[in-house]
């Protein structure tokens, strides 16, 4: 992916991306630090449709929804060739079992046979998580393994107390 | 009354007066510029009430005034900023200068001015308002436009072009023969060219010097700094303002963005003050004779820049909506307009009607620039026979 910066003198740097539709999609960065969404028209591409001035959470949140989909994407392509093997995202609700507790705890890998590969916790990513993590209500368990294998996970990390 | 209890309640009302107008000019979403030179005009000489009281104070603010708006001019760009520009955008900026001083030059001349005259109308006609532009272009939401940076790198070789037009201009205004011009050109052409290459390799040298986490040393550090450099290079006839336009671009990095933080509050007092003194200082009886000129050099010169940026957009292959909107966009004129009517006028070598006219010129253009700027999408689309967008508006946040 080209990335096209643009120096805006007295103002910031502009980058961006020019999309398959032709479409240019980036963010202007202010000197002062504020950041501002960029999105041209389709009819007059050198004008903006919308420009969307961010707090430095929300561009983070923003990058992370984005960055995590990536992340998902790609688990999911490589273990595309691998029959019988899938990647799923499964919520720990409020008032699971294992809300709190270490991901160890779980012993995952052991009763089903599937792996964490990520958690997906506020604007973060965790990739590998290792046992000591500790699991909060309201991440999202990155988890690949067999369809049967996944079902069980399913099971164990909604189970209520 | 005690002249000094005089002083103090004229200046409290002024400040306060213009406290108000600040404040509505942030409600209607325009500079405060010709709200304060309109503030002037109402008093002083011919207004309402004069104000004798604040003129000892008026003037050294309204010096300071013009040093800081200067100063922070520097800071809003670094060196390599300026260098980048003025070598992709030369031809634009050459152009900019050749059209849009004419029409200063021929009004002087046609009104009698003579030929310092028309160099103070040139230099009135070609400065935008870089502050006007770049605070409409954010609040429009044009910044992600493909437009907006060839807009912006003509506004830098424009602020740069005041470097070494300043200079020339207190030169003639002081009256020092072509040979003593020419060698105040030559002295700050060479300054300008040394700060540049001080700036780009030792900046941080001079940040660093001057930064301090405590913000009181830094202020006093920072406005010291500011003064000494005007005054060294107001002693060099390369004038106070150049000198602290040029100390402004050698401070870079952090220690830039902290300086417009602190210096911010300090220039719109001092600036403020700048403006109204103009006003205070211009007639308001001068301006219905030199109204119809005013009018007649406000429609050619937005032509003029509306051609520039039209031509420099077309460069860089914007479609025709684009460069209708670069175009517009320049043709707000402002506070250098009028720091440069400013300075003529107090060294007395101009008529006092070039005071009326440039702050009628300012007011006009001060508020049709934003409007066109606004609106000028609809007009040439009207133009091209297409109906205004259905299917996708326009959005800003």
């Amino acid at each position: 992916m080209n990335i096209e910066e643009t120096p805006l003198p007295g103002i910031g740097v502009r980058r961006e991306l020019r999309l398959a539709t032709g479409r240019r999609v980036g963010v202007v960065t202010h000197r002062d630090g504020q950041t501002e969404l960029i999105l041209s028209r389709i009819d007059d591409p050198d004008a903006c449709a919308a420009s969307i001035p961010l707090s430095a959470e929300e561009a983070a949140a923003l990058g992370s929804l984005l960055g995590s989909a990536q992340l998902i994407a790609q688990l999911a392509a490589e273990q595309e060739n691998v029959s019988g093997v899938t990647t799923h995202q499964i919520l720990i609700r409020k008032g699971s079992r294992y809300a709190g507790r270490p991901l160890g705890d779980t012993q995952m890998r052991t009763r089903t046979g599937t792996s964490i590969v990520a958690l997906l916790r506020d604007d973060d990513v965790i990739g590998s998580p290792r046992p000591d993590e500790v699991l909060h209500a309201g991440d999202l368990a990155v988890i690949v393994g067999t369809d049967e294998g996944l079902a069980q996970a399913a099971l164990i990390l909604q189970s209520r107390l | 009354m005690d002249p000094t209890t005089l002083s103090l309640i004229q200046l409290g009302i002024v400040f306060f007066g213009l406290g108000f107008l600040g404040r509505l000019a942030g409600r209607i979403g325009m500079s405060p510029v010709p709200l304060y030179l309109l503030g002037g005009l109402a008093f002083g000489e011919g207004g309402f009430v004069n104000l004798a009281g604040i003129d000892g104070f008026a003037h050294i603010a309204s010096e300071i005034g013009v040093i800081l708006l200067l100063l922070m001019l520097g800071l809003e760009y670094t060196a390599k900023e300026l260098v980048t520009g003025l070598r992709q955008s030369w031809m634009a900026g050459l152009m900019d200068l050749v059209l849009n001083m004419l029409p200063g030059v021929a009004v002087a001349l046609i009104l009698g001015w003579g030929p310092v005259g028309a160099l103070v109308m040139a230099g009135i006609t070609y400065i935008s308002s870089s502050g006007i532009i770049a605070k409409v272009l954010g609040d429009l939401g044009r910044l992600g436009n493909r437009e907006t940076p060839v807009i912006l790198s003509i506004l830098v070789i424009e602020d740069l072009a005041m470097a070494a037009y300043l200079p020339i201009l207190t030169a003639v205004l002081s009256g020092v023969s072509f040979a003593g011009g020419l060698s105040a050109v030559g002295i700050s052409l060479a300054v300008i060219t040394a700060v540049l290459v001080v700036a780009l390799r030792f900046g941080h040298v001079v940040s660093k010097a001057l930064d301090s986490p405590d913000r009181e040393s830094f202020l006093l550090k920072l406005l010291g700094a500011a003064l000494l450099v005007a005054g060294l290079a107001s002693a060099l006839q390369v004038s106070a303002a150049v000198g602290a336009f040029l100390l402004g671009i050698a401070i870079s990095g952090g220690t830039a963005q902290s300086a417009t933080r602190v210096l911010e509050p300090l220039r719109d007092l001092f600036a403020a003050m700048f403006f109204v003194l103009f006003g205070l200082n211009t007639d308001p009886r001068t301006i219905p004779p030199v109204l119809g000129f005013a009018l007649a050099l406000a429609v050619v010169s937005a032509t003029t820049k509306v051609f520039t940026g039209w031509w420099a957009a077309k460069r860089q292959g914007i479609a025709v909506l684009g460069r209708a909107r670069a175009g517009a966009a320049l043709i707000a004129r402002g506070e250098f307009s009028i720091v440069i009517a400013g300075l003529a006028v107090a060294s007395g070598a101009v008529p006092a009607q070039l005071a009326a006219l440039a702050t009628t010129y300012v007011l006009i253009m001060a508020v049709f620039g934003p409007i066109a700027t606004r609106y000028v999408e609809p007009v040439v689309r009207f133009f091209q026979g297409k109906k205004p967008q259905a299917q996708e508006p326009e959005l800003s946040f």
